[in-house]
This record gives structure tokens, sequence and C-alpha cells, in this order.
């Protein structure tokens, strides 16, 4: 699905080949091998239902959708969801017989069913209520004392299960095992007794149990921080997109009262079917919280104390102009993968059109470089999910971008793509994987090299045939290769260096960038790194284009992330300091890999503007505190891992003060001395369009438009139109609560046609000839980067692997009370021979030791890593601290020696 | 009607202590019908087999000849016994699983040399523990005598069987939900249509279900051909079959008897046989084939023990159990007692029969406790017809498996047959049978 469809584009594509027959005397087309319940719905016949779920396999088991099909032996009822469409199949949907089963049906279904609706949150958007009304029997006839379970129990800390009010459809059983691939729950018992259960020791701990929720049929299972907040009736909706992390699921986003509810996931073909990760739905709670930041706050004093914009503004503009007089380098910017793209690309502009620094880095040493993300052929998740070879270059997906895990393991598991693992450790996808090659922290360009020129990979252990069985795999196009960073305790150019050797050695492959921050590749588009200027432009390439939109840009490229704060720490060239940081959402005291030196350098610069929306450690060190909008107070657009660019709703109004990104950007650019023209959000996109070569065409109507509530993905050219289709309307029954999906306006067609840039332009189209400067090419290959050069081991250390895990020490889940008890404490993973010449068991301890760091933390042995690499989870308690005081960015990999106490 | 004295097909052995032994298997002739059969090709088996028109004798009685041509076409994997024998007063397979193992394994191989099929499943219920333990000891002797094994006999063919302990479920008698269990899942019948074991079965290959009785009948019909077979019985129904007698006679057991040439009087009433109903009593009912099927009344005792005569009359011979209520029987204890266990035994995936079976069961039982109303009797035939349309016979359903449509058959049949019974409970507020 997916590309094909995109590219004809169309919602009511016509279905050519296909089966023919009929319901209720009406002559309708299915699909090849499409379902009854699925067609009939297509026709416009809906067929009660409550198991069946479009989503996941059909078992017939509610018996709620049993039509009359005919047969050799007359007319029989079988259930529509398990019978697929036959030419000249006749079915009756509406025959008293029909009727009397749907009847039948509700009425056992209601017998044990306990009608406690006034106090079930899935009173008033519940299937079995909304169903009953529709076609179940109109009083019940049974007297007998219905079934009794204690209630609700507790199956995880996010889930409660009500097993009076279940069904057993079994919908949240079969999500678990089939599309998250962990069988957590399950039935126990049988007959009437039959309940759904947790195994004994064994929780649900699955990253994705919210969605067994959502998808419940009745009440049976509620979360816990929506649990009694709100009645559906009462709640206010709008769709937007999840910006948790770079996957962009789509949302309908609910409120009341100007708090936030609940997130639904909304079912998008392109992206998200549906699903999102617990992380993402009950981390919005964030929004809510009672620490958030505002107003405006000066340190006077030694203390924040609340001003007015206009001071905090003032302060800020006085602060960057003294640094800007040094040398504009002398300001760095750091983050702003948390701002929409027209926040991301007001601080752009403000940063490089007006302050004349290219420090701005989005990405906080977690990232790779802009030119290779930017520049390799991009691909979309539809193309992994359909390509015949994915290779995985990246931490586990499960933990960084885990409705991509959905789609990859639906991928290897239901459909043909074989997946190719090059990763230090054990992934979540390596069950899945054809082959798994393993290798130490700074050897996987050696790694990609023995693959793709025959020699002799770095790690010697692998499987004997695995080298040969992925190359041949890699042979076989379609290939698309997920790259992002298997470890933060390794320079990402080590990484990049492995993916430059890939696209090289296969000049088809298409690229899936895995880098987590939610619109980290919007900040990138709109230029917020060093060294590119707005719509995927190397500096020197668009030096003369944004000199006519901006006025100046920078005269050098600028530093990184780590450079801006080795500079600040004053470990730089002297004359090249940092002595202004703009904090722009992120933290580096608790993101950045090498806390020790994100320490150094927020205590030795003279100047730090903090642009935050809840409080973190990195206030202790701001001179100014900016408040900014969150996630569903702002409008605008983000931009997911595909390069796919999706409105965002607004459902509340910012707390206090609060502003919008693009809003702060653009005011201290007056406090700046210069305007930017910008009065609403829909402005700077209109800019975005006009100057961001990569958006070009893809106008505020296109935006607007009825296909392009599945989003855009840039570039728009007309030879490819990547507008995702949506099978409207959404299915009731499959998410219940989503009631309706915000249409906006003018079909895609009208909406492409009324988009002038769209309808004879697009990025490859000739320059307009007027006289101004010509149109800057789009990056493409994978750029220059310098690769530092990796020592070998030395034979006495072992060399760390930090990776990710979902739940951890950062701003997302620390300030969401449901999720911060999640985050569990890690141990330093090593291989159990490393363990078994130290004389150390799982559970015990070792010390660590570098030049300058020591730390005692307990230690597990995993089977998966290699010798003398060990693994440790990055933002999670390590002992007594965190694995980032291990880690030293002043060293391209690190190694520590590892002793027992 | 004269009783008919036809041979011991499956029960010859019987009489002896050590019938489940190698060494009296052998002594008997044992193992001869499976080396007749290894002289032939595997289509001359199953052409022999089809000549004997033997039906199967799991209950749903589908010819065994025209189940394996189906699959013949099509390369089969696997071969599965259903020997998963747990309705109440069906107890013939149990028999001969305990006292005849041998004779069950030679048929098993027999029917696998005619499929060509190299892998074989004997799932036998859980509870019988000794048969469980005599069949597998079976197995092992067999597998040292070489009549299974690797090359079987010296004839080149090789066949491996697995005996597998059912978990205590009556729902896994249900051949799909056999096959689930077998893959070491939850006991939830498959739906067919679309995809009948034949096509997807075991491991999603095609797979052959079969019932201990129907292989047991295999020896004999080699040894002895299968025009022998077929000119016993009469119509469809050849050969002999095992006919499972409880209830209220003075003679419970299992009875081998020349299908169609014997009548349910001569099962129940015959001295050597059932020897008529205790007490002086009379006969009140009786049910023909097991708990599923609608029940007969002394008008319909004249019937021969035929697969087509019965279904004719309105009900099945079904696993061959006859059960017999004398006239102290409480019908609607009775009805009662059937549904509780169906209600039990429900699997619980489809609404209709997880959700209606228990609640008939409650009806039923606040009518025997004198609580009913007289408007259940419309109620309780209602939410039967939800779980069987028409409540008819052969009956409709709406549920995944047969076990929902098995539910109304005993209420249905009470209600009709003793209509007065209900309302005396009804108005007396008790059951008059105390």
């Amino acid at each position: 699905m997916g590309d094909q469809d995109a590219e004809t584009g169309g919602t009511d594509a016509p279905v050519d080949e296909g089966v023919e027959f009929t319901i209720d005397g009406r002559t309708v087309r299915a699909r090849k091998g499409e379902m009854l319940i699925a067609a009939a719905e297509r026709a416009g016949t809906f067929i009660p239902r409550f198991c069946y779920h479009p989503r996941m396999e059909p078992v017939g088991m509610c018996r709620m959708c049993l039509v009359e099909v005919s047969g050799p032996r007359g007319a029989t009822l079988m259930p529509s969801c398990f019978i697929e469409a036959a030419p000249g199949m006749e079915i009756v949907t509406d025959s008293a017989k029909v009727k009397k089963a749907q009847d039948g049906v509700l009425e056992f279904l209601l017998i044990n069913h306990p009608l406690d609706c006034p106090v079930c949150d899935k009173g008033g958007e519940c299937p079995l209520q909304d169903q009953t009304l529709a076609y179940g029997p109109g009083e019940s006839r049974f007297v007998e004392e219905k079934r009794h379970f204690e209630k609700p129990i507790p199956i995880s800390d996010l889930v409660l299960l009500d097993r009076e009010r279940c069904i057993q459809c079994s919908r949240c059983t079969r999500f678990a095992d089939e599309v998250a691939g962990e069988a957590q729950i399950d039935f126990i018992g049988r007959g009437e007794q039959i309940q759904i259960g947790t195994f004994p020791e064994l929780p649900f701990t699955s990253y994705f149990s919210g969605n067994t929720v959502q998808i419940c049929p009745v009440g049976a299972l509620t979360a816990t921080p929506y649990r009694f907040t709100a009645r559906p009736w009462d709640l206010d909706q709008v769709e937007s997109t999840c910006t948790t992390c770079s996957v962009g699921c789509r949302v309908a986003v609910q409120s009341s009262s100007n708090r936030l509810t609940r997130l639904l996931g909304i079912d998008i073909d392109p992206v998200n079917h549906g699903w999102l990760c617990d992380k993402g739905r009950f981390a919005a709670d964030a929004v809510n919280s009672e620490d958030r930041l505002t107003e405006p706050m000066i340190r006077k004093e030694g203390a924040l104390v609340a001003v007015s914009w206009h001071e905090a503004l003032e302060a800020v503009a006085t602060g960057l102009k003294a640094a800007v007089a040094e040398r504009p380098e002398s300001v760095g910017i750091i983050g702003g993968a948390r701002l929409t793209n027209e926040g991301a690309y007001a601080w752009a502009r403000l940063a490089k059109g007006v302050l004349g620094t290219d420090s701005v880095d989005a990405q906080i040493g977690d990232g790779l470089p802009a030119e290779l993300v930017l520049g390799l052929p991009r691909a979309t998740i539809d193309q992994a999910a359909s390509a015949s070879t994915v290779v995985l270059l990246t931490g586990d997906v499960r933990e960084e971008l885990p409705v991509l895990f959905l789609r990859l393991r639906a991928a290897a598991v239901d459909g043909d793509v074989a997946i190719v693992e090059l990763s230090p450790q054990a992934t979540s996808l390596t069950a899945h994987a054809e082959v798994s090659l393993r290798y130490g922290p700074g050897d996987a360009a050696a790694l990609v090299d023995a693959l793709v020129s025959g020699g002799t990979p770095p790690n010697a252990a692998a499987e004997p045939g695995a080298l040969d069985r992925a190359r041949q795999l890699m042979g076989e196009g379609p290939v698309v290769v997920i790259v992002g960073r298997p470890s933060l305790a390794e320079d990402g150019e080590l990484v990049a260096d492995a993916a430059r050797k890939l696209s090289a050695a296969l000049p088809e492959a298409r690229f899936l960038p895995a880098l987590r921050r939610g619109n980290v590749l919007g900040a990138l588009d709109m230029g917020l790194a060093p060294g590119v200027l707005p719509g995927r432009v190397a500096l020197e390439d668009g030096r003369a284009w944004f000199e006519e939109a901006w006025g100046s840009v920078p005269l050098a490229r600028g530093r990184g992330t780590a450079d801006m704060l080795a500079a600040a720490a004053g470990d730089q060239a002297e004359g090249s300091a940092v002595t202004a940081l703009v904090l722009l959402g992120a933290d580096p005291l608790t993101d950045f890999p090498d806390r020790r030196l994100a320490e150094r350098a927020l205590d030795a610069a003279d100047f730090v503007v903090a642009v935050v929306t809840a409080p973190g450690a990195a206030l202790d060190h701001a001179d100014v505190v900016l408040p900014a909008a969150e996630a569903h107070e702002r409008p605008g657009t983000t931009t997911n891992l595909e390069g796919r660019v999706f409105r965002l709703g607004q459902k509340l109004v910012p707390p206090g003060q609060a502003w919008p990104d693009w809003m702060i950007a653009g005011e201290l650019a007056v406090h700046l001395g210069h305007d930017l023209g910008f009065d609403s959000v829909g402005t700077v996109w209109d800019e975005i369009e006009r100057v961001a070569v990569s958006h070009r065409g893809i106008t505020r109507t296109v935006l607007d438009a009825h296909g392009a509530a599945d989003g855009v993905v840039a570039p728009l050219s007309l030879s490819k139109v990547s507008l995702a289709r949506r099978n409207a309307p959404l299915d009731p029954v499959a998410v219940p609560g989503v009631e309706s999906v915000e249409r906006q306006g003018a079909s895609l067609q009208a909406g492409l046609a009324a988009s002038p840039n769209a309808a004879a332009d697009g990025p490859e189209a000739a320059d307009p000839s007027d006289g101004g400067p010509s149109r800057p090419a789009v990056l493409s290959g994978p750029g220059e980067f310098a690769v530092p050069h990796v020592a070998p081991a030395d034979g006495y250390s072992v060399r760390l692997v930090a990776s990710r895990v979902l739940y951890d020490g950062g701003a997302a889940v620390a300030s969401v009370s449901t999720l911060a008890g999640l985050v569990a404490p890690g141990a330093l993973r090593a291989n159990p021979h490393d363990l078994d010449e130290l004389g150390v068991s799982s559970g015990g301890q070792v010390r660590l030791r570098s030049a300058t760091a020591s730390a005692v933390v307990p230690v597990e042995p995993d089977a998966s890593l290699p010798r003398k690499v060990v693994a440790a989870d990055f933002n999670v308690p390590l002992g007594d601290g965190t694995v980032a005081d291990l880690i030293d960015r002043a060293f391209p990999v690190v190694d520590l020696r590892m002793e027992s106490l | 009607m004269a009783i008919a004295d036809p041979p011991k097909i499956v029960t010859s052995r019987l009489g002896f202590d050590d019938s489940h032994t190698l060494e009296r298997y052998l002594a008997t002739g044992g193992y001869e019908g499976l080396r007749t059969a290894l002289a032939k090709t595997p289509e001359d088996v199953a052409a022999e087999v089809d000549a004997a028109s033997l039906l199967g004798r799991g209950g749903a009685g589908f010819p065994a000849g025209r189940k394996w041509s189906m699959l013949r076409k099509a390369a089969v994997t696997y071969l599965v016994v259903n020997g998963d024998e747990s309705e109440p007063a069906t107890f013939k397979d149990h028999l001969l699983v305990e006292r005849d193992p041998h004779q069950l394994i030679e048929g098993v191989v027999i029917a696998a040399y005619a499929l060509q099929v190299t892998r074989v499943f004997i799932f036998v219920r859980g509870e019988f523990a000794l048969g469980l333990e005599r069949v597998q000891a079976a197995l092992n002797d067999a597998y040292a005598h070489g009549a299974v094994g690797r090359d079987i006999f010296g004839s080149g063919f090789s066949v491996d069987v697995v005996v597998h302990p059912g978990a205590g479920a009556y729902i896994c008698g249900e051949e799909t939900a056999l096959l689930e269990s077998l893959e070491g899942k939850r006991g939830f019948p498959r739906i067919k249509p679309p995809f009948f074991p034949a096509a997807i079965g075991l491991y999603g290959d095609p797979t052959v279900v079969n019932n201990v009785e129907t292989m047991s009948n295999l020896p004999w019909i080699m040894t002895n051909g299968g025009a022998a077979f077929a000119a016993l019985g009469a119509g469809r129904s050849t050969g002999t079959r095992l006919f499972a007698l409880a209830g209220h006679v003075n003679n419970p057991g299992v009875f081998e008897l020349e299908m169609v040439k014997t009548t349910f009087n001569d099962l129940i009433n015959a001295p050597r046989l059932g020897g008529g109903v205790p007490h002086g009593r009379g006969l009140k009912a009786f049910i023909p084939g097991g708990v599923s099927a609608p029940w007969f009344g002394p008008d319909q005792i004249d019937l021969p023990l035929g697969q087509d005569e019965v279904a004719e009359a309105g009900s099945m011979l079904g696993s061959g159990s006859i059960v017999v209520m004398d006239d102290h029987t409480c019908a609607v204890r009775a009805a009662w007692r059937i549904t509780k266990f169906f209600s039990r035994e429900s699997c619980g995936q489809c609404t209709p029969c997880r959700e209606g079976s228990g609640w008939l069961e409650r009806i039923m039982d606040r009518i025997e406790r004198g609580e009913g109303r007289e408007e259940d009797l419309d109620l309780l035939l209602d939410a039967c017809d939800n779980i069987s349309p028409g409540v008819a016979w052969p009956p409709q359903q709406t549920t995944i498996c047969v076990l929902g449509p098995s539910i109304p058959s005993s209420i249905s049949s009470a209600i009709t047959m003793f209509r007065d019974e209900f309302l005396v409970h009804i108005k007396e507020g008790g059951c008059p049978y105390g």
C-alpha cells in the first residue's frame, strides 16, 4: 500500500481489479481478498461489529457481524469479518434472520454486562452502547444474577481491567500478540468464566498498552491517567500530530475546559495505523503540569524573578548584542527539536539572518551530521515497510521510535521484508532480523566496509555465513537503511561514516533517519544546524538566495552542540569562546551525552537564555527564562522523520504569558532592531514556502486540503505527489472516542490546483526569470564531514555503548507522574565471559574508571555484546549517577577500565 | 426383530484380561491387517476402505474413505486421531484405547500408509490415565516389534506416531480445537468455512482427523476385505458399531452391534444387551446419540440403529451413546444437567454459546428449583433460537462450532415432549420428583 496509493493520490481511486458481489441486492465491487465487512463498509453498508478491527486479523468471535450469505445449501448466517468477498456472492445484511441474530448477540452480550454506564469512562463513546441502540433489543429478559468479578484490577501501571464489563472480543490480547509482539495478556479460564489476565509474575509492561484501552469496545480497559477525568460529551477534539518523537503519529487531542484530557491515535495509512506508544499517549499530560512556567523571568541578585515580556526580551537583546559585538559566533543556540517548523524557522532566521551566528544546533550531541540527514535520499515508512531489505544502523527502534518499531516488526513478520541488523547489542528487532551483525563502538564503518567490499569484519564473532547472507540481502533491492545513533558514547560521525559508505555502495538505497526528538527533522529542514540554511540547502549554496531573502547570512560555518559547549567551557582556541548560550527547549544537563562538559559550559557562559516550557536543571544557570507554549497549545506544522509535514492542531490556550516560539523569535528580533515581518504563524509558513526550496509548493492551501490531513512529504513534486490517502470516514468501532475527522475545506486536487507553486512549480522547476539570485540546489548525497580517528582499544579496556530506553530521565517522562515511576534503574551490561574473567556475577558490581571519572555500577551479563564492549542505558540511574558521567566527548569513543571491587 | 449375530470386528479381544498386550494381540491375528495393507499400494488400501463405506465413528458420520480421497489429491502432512471422548455417557473409545490399544495403532498405521503420511498424533483424553498408559506402552512395543517407525515390516514405509494427552477440555474433541491444542494453543475451535483441516490443518498443513473407533475398524477391513464389512448393516450404515448404553437399564455397557439390523428396543431391552429398564419402571425417553442429540420417546423405540434412519426421525446416532430415562426421571432436571455440562464446557470464544449456555442453565435451574415463570418456556426456546436459528434438526448455528447448536437439543426436546412437567414445576413451585 502506501506508496502506490500515494502516487495515485486519490481518496476515491477506483478499484480496478477485484470481485463483484451483491449486498442487499446492490452490486458492489470488493478488492481481491477483502473481507465482506470491509467491502460492505466501503460500499456504504455498515455491518455492526465488536471483535473485528481493520488493523488486526479477524477472529469471528463476537458474532455481531453475521450476515446471510448465499451458498449451495441456501442462505446461511456467516461472520462477514471472516468471509472473503467472492464473485457472484449474494449477501443480505438486513433480513429478519440477520436482525434476529444481531438482537440475540447483543442480548447475550448484555446479560452479564454490568450496565454501570453512568460511572464508566466509555459511556458516551461506547460501541456496545451505540450498537445496542442501533441494532439491539429494547429491553432485557434476563432476571438472573449477573456474573461478578472484583473490579477493577490493575494489569499494569497504566491500565486497569474491569472483567465484568469485558465482552471477550480479544481485541486487546490480539493487539498485544499480533501488533506489539508481546503476548503479555491472554484469556484465562473458559466458557462464561473466561477472562483477560496477565501471566503469573509477569506484568503487562508493553510500551503499547494504551492502545488496548483505545480499542477496547467497552469500558473493560481503562487508563489510569484518564480514568474518571471527563465524560466524552464534554470533550472537544482537534486532530494533530504527536511530537514526542519524530515518527509523527496522528492523534486526536481531546480537552475539557482548557485541560488536556487524553490523546487517541488516529489511523492513517502512511504512519501509525492508529497506534500510539504509551510515552506519546501519556506524556502529553505534561502540558497540564502545575509546574509550567507562565511568566518571563530574569536573574536578579542570584534569583529568578518574574518580569514583563518587554523587560525580559530587552535583557535578552542586550546580552546577545554584547556577545555579537565581540563576534557573532560567540552566540550559540542549542535545541529546537521541540519547536514547530514555524518556530524553528523564525529562530533560524533570527540566528543566521539577524545575529549572524551559524552556531545553531537542534541536535544535542545525539544526532547525525545535518548534511548527511538532509542529503541522503529519504525513504518513507511505507517504503521501509515494503522494501526487500531493511538495514538497521541505529539504536533499538522500540526504545527510540516505538511506532516505527511496530511498522517494521509487522513488515518483517507479516510481510516480506528482510532485516539486516548492524548493532553493537541485541535490540527488539533482533528476533525478527534475518541477519544480526555485531560490532564494537567506532567499528560501524569497518563493518560496512567488510560487507560491501568482502573484507573481514572487525568483530569476527559473526556466525559463519552471516556476512554472506547480509551481502546477498543487501544486493536485493529495494533497500532502505534506517540510520540513527546506536550509541551516544561514540561520535555521530562514526555511524554517519558507515551510512555514507552504505550509500556509496548501494546507490539505489533510501534512508530513513532515526533521529529521535520530536521535530528534529523539521528543525534541520528549517536550518537549525550549522552549515545549512532553510530548505535543505548548504550555507554556501544558499548564500546569495538568503542574502536576498534575509539581508545577510553568517560568514562562516558555525559549531555543533558539542563544539559550542566545549567553546563555552573554554576548551577551544583562545578568542573563539562561546559566551552567550540560548537553550531552545533543550537542557544539556540531561540531554547532552557528556554531562560534565555541559555543566562546565553552563557554568562558564556569561549569558544563558532558556526558552522553556517547564522547569529543568538548566534553569539554575539561566540569566533569562522565556516561557514557551507546548505541544497542543500552538498551531503550525511539524515534520516527521520521513519529511512529512503535518498540520498541528491547537486545542489549548498556553498558560499565563507563555508564547509560541515563532512569536518569541519575532519579538526578540524587534528588540534587536529587526522586523521579521511575521504577524501570524501562517505568515511564517508563507515565507517558508517561498524561501525554503525543499518546501516549495507546500502552501497553506495544500496543507489545509482535505487529502493533506495525513501529511505532505517534502519535497513536493508533481511527478510524485506524496499525499496520503485516508480510508474515510474513521471507523467508530475501531477507534471509539474519535468521533469525527477534521476535514479542511477543499479536496486535495483542488488544493493543489489552487497552489500556484505546486501546480506549475516544484523544487526542480525552472528559476524565476526576474533577475534575482538563482534558486539554490537542495542538498544531495551524504555530504562532507570529518570522521574522527578511533585508536584501537588497548586490550585492558572495555568500550562503552550508551543506548536509549523509552522511559528515561528526560523532560517528557519526568514531568508526568504516571510515567516517571516507570523509569527503572539501569545496570551495566557486559559479555558474560568478560564478567567471568573479573569474577563478577549477575547482580554484582564493578568499578568503571576513565582518566577523569570513576563509578561503581551494578552489572548484568548480555551475551549479545561482543567481548570488551559494555553497554548502559542513557539518562537512567546507573549506580550513584548516570552513564553520562562517564562519557567524555573529547574522545570519539569511550574506553573504560572495568575492575572488580 | 431378531438380533443379528455379527462378527466381532473391534471387540474380538475384549474377553481376554491381557487384551492390551502385544503378546495377546499377535496371538489373535494382530498386525496381519497391516501386513496385508503394506503388500498393496496405498491407493488400493484406500479403495478397500472406500469399498467398506466405513462411516466415521466420531459423531458426524462422514465416510472415512471420502474424507481421505478429498485429501489424497494434495499431499497430506498429518494424520490426527481423535481420542478426546469426553461427553457424558459416551465411553466406547475409552474401551478401545484401554483394552485394545494395538488394534488402534495398527489401524493408525494402515491409515497413515493409505494417506502416505509420516507423522501421526493420537490425541487421548487426559482423564484416561490407564488408557494413556496402555496406548503409550503399546506404541513402544509396536515400535520394538517393527510395526511403527522406520521401514515397517521391511516395506520401506515409515511413520512416527505420538501420543498426546488432552488437558481436560471437552471442546478439544472438536477437531479444530483439538488441532489448536496440539499446537500448544488454547482450545478454541477454528472457523469453518472457509478452511477445513483437510486444507489448512495442523500447523497450517493438510490434515486428516479420524476417530479412534474408525481407526480400530481398519485391521479387520484389511484382513477381511471392504466388501465383507460393507455386507454388514444396510444402506449407508455398514459394518458394526459400538453403542454405549447408559442410564436406566439393567445392563449398561458397550455393545458391538450390526448397524440397522438392530433396533433401540433390542439394545435397551434384550436380555443379552441392555436387559430392560430396572425396577419394573416404564421408559420415559431416550437419547439416541449423545447428549447433543434430540430425545426420542417410547414410540420411537423400534427405530433401527442406522445413521440415516435416526436422522430421518429427527435426531442423530452421533457418537453412539444411548441414554435411557425411566418414568421416574425429571425431564427438567435431565435437560438442566445436560445444559450445565455444555455451559461448563463452552470454550467461551463466541458470544451465543458462551453467554447463551450460562443463561439457559440458570433459567433451567430456576425452573427446577420452583422459581420458574410461564414465560420462561418461550424465553428458553427463543434464547435457543438465537444460538441455533430455527431450533430444528439438523441444526443451524450462529456460533463458530457445533457445541453451540448442541445446547438447545435437550431443552427443546424436554419442552416439546414434557411441557406439562415444566408447568407443574412452575405452578407448584418445585420439582414433583423431589
